[in-house]
C-alpha cells in the first residue's frame, strides 16, 4: 500500500537536496537525473503494487493540474 | 564452389498424380524450417505426408541464425540434433555496450546439466540442409514422405472434409486434395492471402541493415548488442558469430533511408569499416535491409487448414523468436495431426491453436517490447532508456531493464484444455503441467532421449505398472539433478508427458484411474 501521508524526516532539508541535485544543470541533465532516480527508488521499493499506485496518484495529479 | 543456397536440392519432378487427381491426409505448403520439421515429425509417426515448395534450394542468405536450446531438442527427437550442433557455433554469453563503454556481460545458461546449450548460431540454409538430408534419409528408410519442388500452390477451396489445391508446375497445372493442409509458406503467406484472411498487427516504422561478413577477427563466440555506439550514432548495432567464419553484422538505420541505396556495397562497406576498426579484412556474403512488424492472425486453424511459423505469426528478430517459434509449431502439430489421422476427434486441433496462439502472444509481446527498448518511440522513453544504461554499469538492478532482445524459450501452456491440475504438492513450478519437460542427466544419457516423441508416463522413485495401453512407462531413479527438476519437495513423482515433451500432468504416485483420465484428457477426448 503506498504511503501517502507524511513520512519524511526533515521535509525542508530533503526538498532542498533534491533542488541541490539540479543547481546548475540544464534541463536535460536535470531529466536524465530524474529518470535515474526514478529507477533507483522503483528498484528499492520493489513492490509492483505500490509502484502501480504511486505512478496513478503521480498521473491523476497532472491531469487534474 | 557453388554454395549450398545455389544447390538443387528438390528439383522438380513430374508425379503420377498430374495427370490423375490423389488424396493425402497431409500437405504441407512451404519446405522452410518449419515445413521440413513438420514433415520430418509427421513421417516418424508413419503419417504420410506430401511437401509443396514454389522453388527448389534452401533459403538465399543466412536469414534465421539462432537456434534455441529447445529447438535444438526437437532437432534431437527430430534426428538432426547432431548436425545442428556439430555445424552451429555454440554461444551463450553476450555483452553489452553503450555509447563508447562496455556496461555489462551476461550469460544465459548458468545451469549444468543440460544436453544442449542455450544457443547454436547457424545460417538458416544449413538448417534447412541438414532437415532435407534429415527427410531423404527417412524416404530411404521406407517413410511415407514427398518433397516436391517447383509445386507453387495457386488456389484453395475448403471442402466439407477435405480441402483441395490446385498446384503450378513447370508441366502446368494439377490438383490434389487433402485431409489437411498445414501452410507453412512464411510472412507473405500466399495460401493466407487464397483464403482472404487478415494478418494483422503493429508496423514498426525502422530499418535495419543486416549483413553477413567473411572475416578472420579474433572476437569472442559472444552476441554484441551496441546501444547508440560510435560507429552508429543514435542507433543499435549486433555482432554475432556464425558457423565458416561468417558474422552476422546488424546494424539500425532509422526509417527515413533510401532502402535501395543503403544495399549497396559501396554505402555498406564504410559503415562496417566504422564499426570493425581499419585493420580487419572482410568481404560482404549477403546483405539486406528489412523492417519488420508484429502481428498474428486471429486464429491458426482455419477449417481443414492450419497455419504454422511466420505465416501464423511473425515477431521482429529480436530474441530470435521467428523460427524457434515455428518450430514449436510444427512440434505442437504433429502428434496432434497423427492423432486425428489415427482416428482420434478433430477438437484437438483446436488445442494446437489455442495453445500456439497464446505462445505468439507472448513472443509478439517481448519481441515489442524489445524493440520498444531499442528503438524508443518518444525523447521520454529514450530519457528512460538512456538512464537504465547508463545505471547498468554501476547498478546490477539496471541490467534485468536493459532488453536488446529477450531470447527465445519455450512457452509453458498453462491453462491448456490438455493440462491435468496439479496434483503434486511441492513440485517444481518450472515442470508444472503444461511446461516443457527440463533436460537433466540420466543414469544413461540424457532424460529427453529417454522421452522421445510418444506419450510417456515417468516415474521417479515411484512404482509404475509394467505397461499401460498407448503410454510409454520410464522408470526413473532417484538422481539429484532429475529430482531438483521433478521431485522437488515431494518425495517420488509420476509424470504423464505428451509427445512434444510438454508435461500433461504429475502426481506424487501412480493411481490408475488418475492417470487414464489424464491421458484421455491430454489426448483431447474429453475436450
Amino acid at each position: 500500500m503506498l504511503t501517502t501521508e507524511p513520512n519524511l524526516p526533515d521535509p525542508d532539508g530533503f526538498y532542498a537536496e533534491l533542488l541541490a541535485l539540479h543547481e546548475g544543470r540544464d534541463e536535460a541533465e536535470s531529466h536524465a537525473i530524474n529518470a535515474r532516480l526514478v529507477l533507483i527508488l522503483a528498484n528499492h521499493i520493489g513492490d509492483r503494487k505500490v509502484l502501480a499506485q504511486a505512478m496513478a496518484l503521480a498521473a491523476k495529479v497532472s491531469d487534474d493540474g | 564452389m557453388t554454395a549450398i543456397f545455389q544447390t538443387i536440392l528438390y528439383g522438380y519432378e513430374r508425379v503420377p498424380e498430374q495427370d490423375r487427381e490423389a488424396h493425402h491426409p497431409v500437405v504441407v505448403v512451404g519446405a522452410g524450417p518449419v515445413g521440413l520439421a513438420l514433415a520430418i515429425d509427421l513421417a516418424q509417426r508413419d503419417v504420410p505426408v506430401v511437401v509443396l515448395d514454389e522453388n527448389d534450394k534452401v533459403s538465399f542468405g543466412s536469414r534465421a541464425i539462432c537456434f534455441s536450446k529447445r529447438t535444438l531438442e526437437i532437432c534431437d527427437r527430430l534426428g538432426l540434433g547432431h548436425a545442428c550442433v556439430g555445424k552451429g557455433v555454440t554461444w551463450c554469453k553476450g555483452r553489452v555496450f553503450f555509447d563508447e563503454r562496455e556496461v555489462y556481460g551476461f550469460d544465459l545458461l548458468p545451469e549444468e546439466g543440460h544436453r544442449r546449450p542455450a544457443f547454436v548460431n547457424l545460417q538458416q540454409y544449413f538448417f534447412e540442409q541438414f532437415l532435407v538430408e534429415r527427410l531423404r534419409e527417412l524416404q530411404a528408410g521406407g517413410k511415407p514422405l514427398e518433397i516436391r519442388g517447383r509445386n507453387r500452390v495457386s488456389e484453395v477451396f475448403q471442402e466439407d472434409s477435405s480441402a483441395r489445391l490446385s498446384v503450378e508446375t513447370p508441366d502446368g497445372p494439377y490438383s490434389l486434395t487433402a485431409d489437411w493442409v498445414i501452410a507453412c509458406d512464411g510472412a507473405n503467406s500466399p495460401v493466407r492471402a487464397m483464403l482472404g484472411l487478415d494478418f494483422v498487427g503493429r508496423v514498426f516504422e525502422d530499418n535495419f541493415l543486416i549483413a553477413d561478413v567473411r572475416m578472420d577477427a579474433d572476437f569472442p563466440t559472444e552476441r554484441w548488442f551496441w546501444f547508440d555506439p560510435p560507429f552508429n550514432r543514435g542507433q543499435s548495432a549486433l555482432l554475432h558469430k556464425q558457423p565458416d567464419g561468417i558474422w552476422r553484422i546488424d546494424l539500425q538505420l532509422g526509417w527515413n533511408i533510401d532502402r535501395e541505396a543503403e544495399k549497396q556495397p559501396e554505402r555498406v562497406i564504410p559503415r562496417l569499416r566504422a564499426m570493425l576498426g581499419p585493420d580487419v579484412g572482410f568481404e560482404l556474403e549477403w546483405v539486406s535491409v528489412y523492417t519488420f512488424q508484429c502481428r498474428r492472425m486471429e486464429r491458426f486453424r482455419h477449417g481443414r487448414v492450419l497455419f504454422a511459423g511466420d505465416s501464423a505469426h511473425q515477431v521482429s528478430p529480436f530474441g530470435a523468436r521467428g523460427a524457434n517459434s515455428g518450430i514449436q509449431d510444427a512440434e505442437n502439430l504433429a502428434w496432434k495431426l497423427a492423432l486425428v489421422l489415427n482416428g482420434n476427434s478433430e477438437a484437438i486441433l483446436d488445442t494446437y491453436d489455442a495453445e500456439r496462439v497464446a505462445a505468439a502472444d507472448e513472443n509478439i509481446l517481448n519481441s515489442t517490447r524489445s524493440t520498444d527498448f531499442i528503438t524508443p518511440k518518444s525523447p521520454v522513453s529514450r530519457m528512460f532508456r538512456d538512464a537504465v544504461l547508463g545505471l547498468s554499469e554501476q547498478a546490477p538492478f539496471a541490467r534485468p531493464l536493459v532488453n536488446s532482445g529477450r531470447l527465445s524459450v519455450p512457452s509453458v501452456y498453462d491453462g491448456s484444455p490438455l493440462n491435468t491440475q496439479d496434483a503434486l504438492i511441492g513440485g517444481p513450478p518450472r515442470t508444472r503441467p503444461g511446461a516443457p519437460c527440463v533436460d537433466a542427466p540420466v543414469r544413461d544419457g540424457w532424460l529427453l532421449d529417454r522421452l522421445g516423441g510418444d506419450f510417456v508416463l515417468m516415474g521417479i522413485g515411484a512404482a509404475l505398472p509394467d505397461d499401460l495401453d498407448g503410454v510409454r512407462v520410464v522408470r526413473l531413479e532417484h538422481e539429484t539433478t532429475l529430482a531438483r527438476r521433478y521431485v522437488g519437495g515431494a518425495t517420488a513423482a509420476v509424470y504423464l508427458i505428451r509427445p512434444d515433451q510438454h508435461v500433461a500432468a504429475r502426481w506424487p504416485s501412480y493411481e490408475a484411474e488418475a492417470v487414464a483420465e489424464a491421458l484421455a484428457r491430454a489426448r483431447g477426448e474429453l475436450c
